[in-house]
């Protein structure tokens, strides 16, 4: 047996927690450390994961169950067909170490915390363990079952560590929206567990690899894509189900703000495409020109509303959603260029907003506020923070020579692209090429935006006079806060100056998914069953 | 001429033999015991309890009775009265769980630390088990009844307490009403088939040429007042109006037992009534099917609307059980092996997750004398473990991994989409998400708001403290490796359907 790289990563924090649980209450200095030893091995296994996955990239056009590896497998209820398998392809590789590194960030961040540290340590190591677990999944079950273990210590994290305006408020939303969404995917997976395939028997199984090769009907395609998609999508603020996203970001405390935007939202976007795009590619090309509209807005109207924000954790919660909009889109474009784009935006933006949120956080922990109206001339303080965070604005207006730019670049050409997709029989007849470019323009719009809200908050807030009497709990950064900075600003920069670390491996990890979306538009443009496609669901829907 | 009792005959009475005995012993032990040393009558109890589990286990394991090989025939006992099948051995571990944590947690209660109150514990259980294995009418009324009555006289123990007296009255009245209902549906099964064995009656029933077309009427007016009867013990709505006013009055570790045991019972009895068919074949085109199915619906979302305005955690935890109960409803309506499989495993669950937070409530309960919500505030830092349990437990309640429940559930609407019915399954996440708003406010009592007290720890004895870490083990456990436990159960399962093949 191969040595358990990935169920070292994904359950030492688990451990973790059970130890720190079970400490006498007055250690609290021992959770902290077993906490940050938990998440270097887990940095440090993941680092070596993803160099092992890129030295041995797959060629195009393998299947995805042969593009995964580190792969355990083990029964758990296997007469009922739920095995705990996990793995790892290009793109979950990369998600892997995105965790562990925003999981360290966060723990560094949180090193002061002096209420309960044991029950905080305790949660947040069950959350790094949840998103972890959720990227390695290659069992539905697997997967669902991670993904709620991730959830709730949100509630908990939030509710008890976070801004006391109104955390009780935006932990419960945030709760109830997740949990919906995904339960309610999850009633999809039953449905598709129990779908005749092929006109052969039903599956009974949720291993991902085989569900990635299966052929589900074209109408139950149709019928549970959305559910499937927007079910796990709500968690990647898809536009109308977004609003607990900002809310949660300035209710939680710090760490776990960056947790949550840094890598949780990404778990949505990676789950809605793992299972919602991979397992149904024909309702995928169905549905996707109307999912497209629905990002435009989360594009353009997340940016505009982040416009208007005094409160910075406001801002950034919605420049999150504005941006999570472009990974969903790089999506809908159904073609390798989009989807690249999508991978990468999601590592960019996830260090990107955990930089954002961290130096948000050290200003708060200083100033006791995030206000637009009250900070100013915060660089003659804190310089450090103020070389971060206009780093981070300029990955997110997408400036070339970082990350943002890598990202965002190819989620435009997409869509543009997208203009030559001829799917007459699409949702309510929306044809790609009539309205894709449109689409392109009035998205680009959206980044003129961020540069105006981000460099008007760079402008008053680090900039400015700085009033000294005003302030009375100005300390300098401390050495760790300081590392934690350096240690995303160089991820940004160096995906920004050399590509290549990072593209060719996620493209190979979407390259699989998309091979099915090209599959499945050929057959339906040859069989041009899409037109009948309502008729077919009514009958479906009456009949059934 | 010397009776000839099969050996198997015997085996399969055995705990309910030896529960007997443990009743008997715990009497003379209360008059032998020194008033100062009182809780040994519970800790007899438990032991005892332990020792019939460990026994039931070993006939099962060591002797093979009760198998799941055994033919229908084989397994009925006792000229027919009892059927010793997995089902049976399943409930009965689950009430002898339910005996001996209960016993546990009632033992520092100074109230209930009488001889009678152990002894009508294990009365209550014995009716129980009988219950669970009945095979005709009338057994399955006599344990009802057994059952039933010792209930009512725990839920009134605590005389000196009103709200106490009010229970025990209460839970008599509305539980003698529901009862004598339920005959009167037995009594017109009877005068249609002649026959009380429930298997002698399914195969009348499912055999179209035996039974008039006209019956059919009276058969859906039998299976109605019947479930009334059962309806009563599960607190599915419209038959759950006793239910807040039991669990507020009543001893809490008695709540504890009668919310888990005596729903178990209930749910034993009701499968294996409708399993075996003598309403007609238990599937989707029977009449009673709908009413099923639209109790399932209304239990589960009345219980858990009405659950988020209750500011007692004692009332507020009685409304959830009504929504539990409408859970386990839709594994009953599959009527599958599947789900009536899932249905026992939610049972199962529910066993361990609920004593546990009674087990809690009661400590809180003893220490600050009340059982409104905001006696749990400040409850993390007034001892942390405590509202670890509390935690899981409610998590569990609620469906959220790494718990028992989220398998619970899993389960449940996997049977049921497995039947086709999505839509239940739907309608039951989305009540799922309703009870996890309350659940978590609870939570929030206990982690997020604080109180005076906090620095005075709640005194736990070390029978409690290892009851209470029993229990969440297996919550836990269950919670992560639960296939086995759920082969078992459906395995047992499948033979509720030997008559329907």
């Amino acid at each position: 047996m191969e040595f358990p790289f990935l169920s070292i990563i994904a359950l030492s924090p688990i451990v973790a927690a059970i130890i720190i649980l079970m400490m006498p209450k007055e250690r609290g200095e021992n959770a902290r450390m077993l906490a940050l030893a938990a998440m270097i091995l887990g940095l440090v296994l993941s680092i070596f994961v993803y160099i092992a996955y890129n030295q041995n990239l797959p060629a195009a056009g393998t299947a995805w169950a042969d593009t995964l590896m580190f792969v355990e497998e083990h029964g758990w209820i296997p007469s009922i067909g739920i095995n705990y398998i996990l793995g790892v392809d290009g793109l979950s590789a990369t998600l892997v170490l995105l965790t562990a590194l925003v999981g360290l960030g966060g723990v560094l961040i949180s090193w002061s915390i002096d209420d309960r540290p044991r029950e905080f340590f305790a949660f947040f190591m069950l959350l790094v363990a949840g998103v972890h677990g959720v990227f390695m999944a290659v069992d539905g079950f697997v997967l669902f079952f991670f993904y709620e273990l991730a959830v709730l210590p949100m509630y908990i994290l939030i509710v008890i560590w976070g801004w006391k305006v109104s955390r009780e408020y935006a932990a419960m939303k945030l709760t109830l929206y997740l949990l919906i969404g995904s339960f309610i995917s999850f009633i999809a997976f039953l449905v598709l567990y129990f779908t005749p395939v092929d006109g052969g028997a039903a599956l009974q199984t949720f291993d991902l690899r085989i569900w990635a090769e299966a052929n589900f009907p074209f109408n139950v395609q149709v019928l549970w894509f959305l559910p499937l998609f927007m079910g796990f999508a709500i968690l990647a603020g898809v536009f109308p189900f977004h609003n607990w996203s900002p809310d949660g970001h300035v209710a939680a405390p710090t760490a776990v703000s960056m947790i949550h935007a840094g890598v949780l939202m990404k778990l949505g976007a990676y789950a809605s495409m793992r299972v919602g795009i991979q397992i149904l590619p024909e309702g995928t090309v169905y549905w996707m020109p109307f999912v497209i509209l629905l990002t435009t807005i989360n594009v353009v109207y997340g940016s505009l509303v982040a416009m208007r924000q005094r409160d910075m954790k406001y801002l950034i919660g919605y420049s999150s959603v504005s941006h999570m909009g472009l990974v969903s889109m790089g999506f809908a474009t159904l073609s390798l260029t989009g989807f690249t784009g999508a991978g990468i935006q999601m590592v960019s933006h996830g260090i990107m907003t955990a930089l954002f949120f961290s130096v948000v956080g050290m200003i708060y922990d200083r100033a006791h506020s995030r206000s637009m109206d009250e900070l100013s001339g915060m660089v003659k303080v804190l310089p450090w923070t103020a070389v971060a965070f206009i780093l981070g604005g300029l990955v997110s207006m997408g400036m070339p020579g970082l990350s943002g730019f890598i990202a965002e670049f190819p989620i435009f050409l997409g869509v543009w692209q997208g203009g030559s997709l001829n799917l007459s029989g699409a949702a309510f007849g929306l044809n790609p090429a009539n309205f894709y470019p449109i689409i392109a323009m009035v998205s680009v719009l959206a980044i003129v935006i961020t540069a105006a809200y981000i460099l008007r908050a760079v402008g008053t807030v680090f900039f400015g006079e700085y009033f000294a009497e005003k302030w009375h709990d100005m300390r300098p950064l401390l050495a760790i806060d300081k590392f934690t900075l350096v240690m995303f600003s160089v991820c940004l920069i160096v995906i920004g100056v050399v590509p290549s670390v990072i593209a060719p491996i996620v493209q190979a990890g979407m390259a699989p998914v998309v091979e099915r979306i090209h599959d499945a538009q050929q057959a339906v443009t040859v069989l041009d069953t899409i037109q009948t496609a309502a008729a077919n669901l009514f009958v479906w829907l009456g009949g059934a | 001429m010397t009776p000839d009792i099969p050996r198997s005959w015997v085996l399969a009475l055995a705990p309910e033999i030896s529960l007997v005995i443990l009743l008997l012993a715990v009497f003379l032990f209360d008059r032998l015991v020194k008033p100062t040393e009182r809780r040994r009558v519970g800790l007899l109890t438990a032991w005892g309890a332990f020792a019939i589990l460990l026994l039931t286990v070993g006939i099962w394991l060591v002797g093979g009775e009760p198998s799941t090989q055994t033919g229908l025939a084989d397994s009925l006992m006792w000229g027919g009265m009892i059927r010793s099948d997995g089902v049976s051995l399943v409930f009965k571990l689950m009430f002898l769980v339910a005996l001996a944590a209960s016993s546990l947690i009632s033992l520092d209660v100074e109230r209930l630390q009488r001889g009678e109150f152990f002894a009508l514990l294990i009365a209550a259980t014995l009716g129980f088990s009988l219950m669970a294995a009945s095979a005709d009418l009338i057994m399955l009324y006599v344990a009802l009844e057994t059952a039933s009555i010792s209930s009512y006289i725990l839920a009134g123990f605590a005389t000196e307490d009103r709200k106490s007296a009010e229970a025990g009255m209460k839970y008599f009245v509305y539980g003698a009403f529901a009862t004598s209902v339920m005959l009167y549906g037995m009594s017109l099964i009877y005068g249609i088939t002649t026959q009380t064995n429930l298997y002698l009656v399914g195969s009348m029933v499912m055999n179209a040429s035996s039974i008039p077309a006209e019956a059919n009427a009276v058969l859906l007016l039998a299976a109605v007042m019947i479930v009334a009867g059962f309806g009563f013990k599960i607190s599915a709505v419209p038959f759950h109006f006793w239910t807040p006013d039991i669990y507020e009055g009543a001893p809490t570790p008695f709540v504890g037992f009668v919310s888990t045991a005596s729903k178990a019972a209930g749910f034993a009895v009701f499968l294996r009534v409708f399993s075996a068919g003598i309403f007609g074949a238990p599937d989707s085109s029977s009449m009673w099917w709908a009413m099923l199915v639209a109790m399932a619906i209304i239990t589960m979302t009345l219980g858990n609307f009405v659950a988020i305005f209750q500011k007692n955690i004692k009332r507020m935890l009685a409304y959830s059980s009504i929504a539990q109960a409408g859970y386990a409803m839709i594994g009953l309506v599959t009527m599958s092996p599947d789900g009536s499989g899932a249905t026992m495993f939610y049972l199962l669950m529910y066993l361990f997750t609920n004593i546990a937070l009674f087990g809690v409530v009661m400590l809180v309960g003893k220490e600050t004398n009340s059982v409104e919500m905001d006696s749990f505030n400040g409850l993390s830092r007034r001892s942390p473990h405590l509202a670890l349990v509390m935690l899981f437990a409610l998590l569990s309640l609620s469906g959220i991994p790494p718990t028992a429940g989220f398998f619970g559930k899993f389960f449940i609407f996997k049977a049921a989409v497995d039947a086709g019915l999505w839509w239940l399954a739907l309608v039951g996440i989305l009540n799922a998400f309703v009870a996890l708003y309350y659940y978590l406010n609870v939570v929030k009592c206990m982690y997020l708001y604080r109180s005076d007290e906090e620095d005075k720890p709640i005194p736990v004895s070390r029978a409690v403290k290892v009851g209470l870490a029993v229990l969440i083990f297996f919550v836990l456990y269950l919670g992560v490796f639960a296939g086995p436990a759920f082969e078992w159960t459906r395995e047992a399962a499948g033979a509720f359907f030997a008559l329907a093949g």
